[in-house]
């Protein structure tokens, strides 16, 4: 198990670093190297998660370290979507590093259970906890995509086109693909919000019980809803959507990790070491 | 052997002034190589007059008699004093002849490194000289190996990636901001050859439609005929930002014709779609405080000059790598001229007779078991003479004077016959 997680987080630094070189040298072996050991390192870490949900007869998310890995095999499979469908190649300078990054990071963190056992069987759950992290992968990338969107629309303003310029594709193909990140992000985290209060309700016999976790996702929610909401009514895109998305990031890295250390809740143990 | 010259002047020799003088038109050109064929020792040649070069590529049998006869070739047939443009003159000879010819066709020696016209111009060139048949078997793989080194060029390096014309960069900006053009809508204003030229390359993108407005309406709808567009009153260009996407202005106006304020007016109907303004005109029509506005884009003329400027330095760093391809093709080509010499082409035509008597003897006498050993000496005796006498004819044809002067077609014929080169 361990020894599968180890190669996996190998894999994926890997991967970052043909991404690395694809970004400098823009030789397309490169970039398709990367492709290809991310998606060995999604497929691994897919047996690992299998694995490790069979042994506990439930989703592998008792503590932090198991639900960093979670969230980072949700963010490379979410990426892996993305790229097939819109085909950034440069989107992996982003999204190979951050996962490898969050494997290295949940492999230096304890491992002992520290949520009793009794809340994982309903299938309510495994919806909530499925549907919230791949929703804030595609999200995390929404903001990865917004970031490339800033760097190439200040080369193309400014008139000067630098290291970037010609290694990024056009604004309208990341406008594009952040735009379809936000929409697949935002409905699963509303999937999941939902699915979320029908469990509470099942668990602890209310929908909404002012856990700071619950009301930073609501604020997340909220935040995304007006992007999307803006969006749609008088066109909020480039920069601005660029920008909220990102700040949607920041928000979301919050409320992942931040609320756990600042905050006491239900959703504590979870991420708690 | 032969000796493959070249004489010409190009753009870094001569100026424009002396290149027009010595320039043939395509009539001059077909009787230039009348002329030019006429001394026995030329066996083959042709012309290449662009308006950044006029050159005289021949294969000369004495290349001290031949140089001279084609100066005064060039001076008496333009009618030009030689002293005149002998300055500007240079002659190259074999593999230095061979590296230009490779170098003008990848386009490494233009004026505008990677430009692609000159191949097409070589090869027009090149089938004035066949259709006069003034080239020979050494002009024609020449040629032919100039094209695929050009393309090698063109394919491999990335000389001819980035814009160098005005239009062409705005084209490559557009793609950057909207990834395809294709349905987008482009917006004329007034008119100009580098305006026009803009929206040539735009439709030649499929863009949608393209709307005209100029001052006077009756220009506007000539030029919006030619173009399949639309003709639009001056006055109504704050409404057409609306649908507009891409706007090539170039009028002679001395105010701003687009101003800050109505780009902001049209940014909510536009629902934040991107515009793109391409100012052309001196001084500005556009107000370059647009480029302020979020999803709106303004370029002037000096802003792409600039981006030109860094694409040459581009294509100049590419051309080094074009360079070595150039170098292993005349490395090549040497190679093939050199198995273009007499005994090197009989040796190969006995060495490939040979093996073939041999192995059939060996074959044949091989199941002949009832053969003695002095038989067997008899067989093997056999062999050198019977290709002595099956290469008598064609070795004295190829070393004597059959050849008419023209040894090269015989051998390069001969080396295919037999497939000498594999």
């Amino acid at each position: 198990m361990q020894t599968i997680l180890v190669l996996t987080t190998i894999l994926y630094l890997l991967s970052t670093v043909g991404y690395f070189l694809y970004l400098f040298l823009q030789r397309e072996v490169l970039h398709r190297t990367g492709y290809f050991l991310l998606l060995a390192g999604v497929l691994l870490h897919t047996v690992a998660l299998v694995k490790g949900a069979v042994a506990a007869g439930h989703l592998p998310v008792k503590n932090l370290h198991e639900t960093l890995s979670l969230a980072g095999w949700a963010l490379a499979g979410v990426f892996l979507l993305v790229q097939s469908r819109y085909r950034i190649k440069i989107l992996g300078i982003y999204a190979a590093p951050l996962v490898a990054l969050v494997m290295v990071f949940a492999s230096q963190i304890p491992r002992e259970a520290t949520v009793s056992e009794n809340i994982f069987g309903s299938a309510w759950f495994v919806i909530h906890i499925l549907s919230v992290f791949i929703g804030e992968a595609a999200l995390a990338l929404a903001g990865g995509v917004g970031l490339l969107y800033l760097i190439q629309e200040r080369a193309i303003k400014r008139k000067k086109r630098g290291f970037f310029f010609r290694r990024l594709p056009s604004l309208d193909l990341l406008d594009t693909t952040g735009y379809a990140c936000l929409v697949v992000g935002f409905t699963l985290l509303t999937v999941g919000l939902v699915t979320g209060f029908v469990y509470a309700k099942a668990v602890w016999g209310r929908f909404w019980s002012w856990d700071p976790k619950e009301v930073w996702s609501g604020i997340t929610w909220l935040l995304y809803a007006v992007l999307l909401h803006e969006r749609l009514t008088v066109g909020w895109r480039g920069r601005r959507a660029a920008i909220m998305a990102i700040v949607g990031v920041a928000v979301l890295l919050f409320t992942f990790f931040g609320v756990n250390f600042l905050f006491t809740g239900h959703h504590g143990q979870f991420t708690r070491w | 052997m032969a000796d493959i010259v070249l004489i010409g002047l190009n753009h870094k020799t001569a100026p424009v002034e002396l290149r027009e003088c010595i320039a043939f038109n395509p009539e001059q050109t077909a009787e230039a190589l009348d002329g030019l064929h006429q001394p026995p020792q030329i066996s083959e040649v042709m012309v290449i007059s662009t308006c950044n070069r006029v050159e005289v590529l021949m294969v000369a049998d004495d290349s001290g008699i031949c140089v001279p006869l084609v100066k005064r070739f060039l001076a008496d047939y333009n009618r030009v004093s030689l002293g005149e443009f002998e300055p500007s003159l240079y002659v190259l000879q074999n593999d230095e002849a061979v590296r230009h010819v490779f170098r003008v066709s990848a386009s490494l020696d233009s004026l505008m490194v990677g430009e692609p016209q000159i191949l097409g111009q070589i090869k027009e060139a090149y089938r004035r000289a066949t259709r006069k048949k003034t080239a020979g078997v050494i002009l024609n793989r020449l040629l032919h190996r100039s094209f695929s080194v050009a393309k090698r060029v063109r394919s491999e390096t990335g000389i001819g990636d980035h814009a160098v014309s005005i239009s062409y960069a705005a084209i490559a900006l557009g793609r950057k901001i909207f990834g395809t053009l294709e349905g987008k809508k482009g917006l004329l204003l007034g008119a100009g050859e580098m305006a026009e030229l803009a929206v040539e390359h735009l439709i030649r993108h499929r863009v949608g439609q393209v709307l005209v407005a100029n001052r006077t309406f009756e220009r506007g709808m000539a030029l919006a005929e030619r173009f399949g567009g639309r003709a639009l009153r001056f006055e109504e260009i704050g409404d057409c930002l609306k649908e507009a996407d891409i706007i090539i202005s170039s009028t002679g106006a001395s105010d701003y014709v687009v101003t800050r304020d109505m780009v902001k007016a049209v940014m909510r109907s536009r629902r934040n779609r991107p515009l793109f303004f391409i100012d052309i005109a001196v001084p500005r029509d556009i107000d370059p405080a647009i480029n302020r506005l979020t999803n709106a884009y303004v370029y002037d003329i000096d802003d792409l000059k600039g981006i030109i400027e860094e694409n040459i330095e581009d294509r100049q760093r590419e051309a080094v790598a074009g360079e070595r391809i150039v170098d292993e093709a005349v490395i090549r080509f040497r190679q093939w001229r050199e198995s273009l010499d007499v005994v090197p082409t009989i040796v190969a035509l006995r060495k490939k007779m040979e093996g073939i008597v041999t192995e059939e003897i060996e074959r044949t006498v091989g199941g002949l078991n009832h053969l003695s050993d002095n038989d067997r000496a008899a067989f093997e005796r056999m062999i050198p003479s019977l290709v002595n006498k099956m290469l008598h004819d064609p070795t004295l044809f190829l070393k004597g004077d059959g050849c008419h002067g023209d040894r090269a077609v015989y051998l390069d014929m001969t080396r295919k016959l037999f497939r000498l080169d594999e």
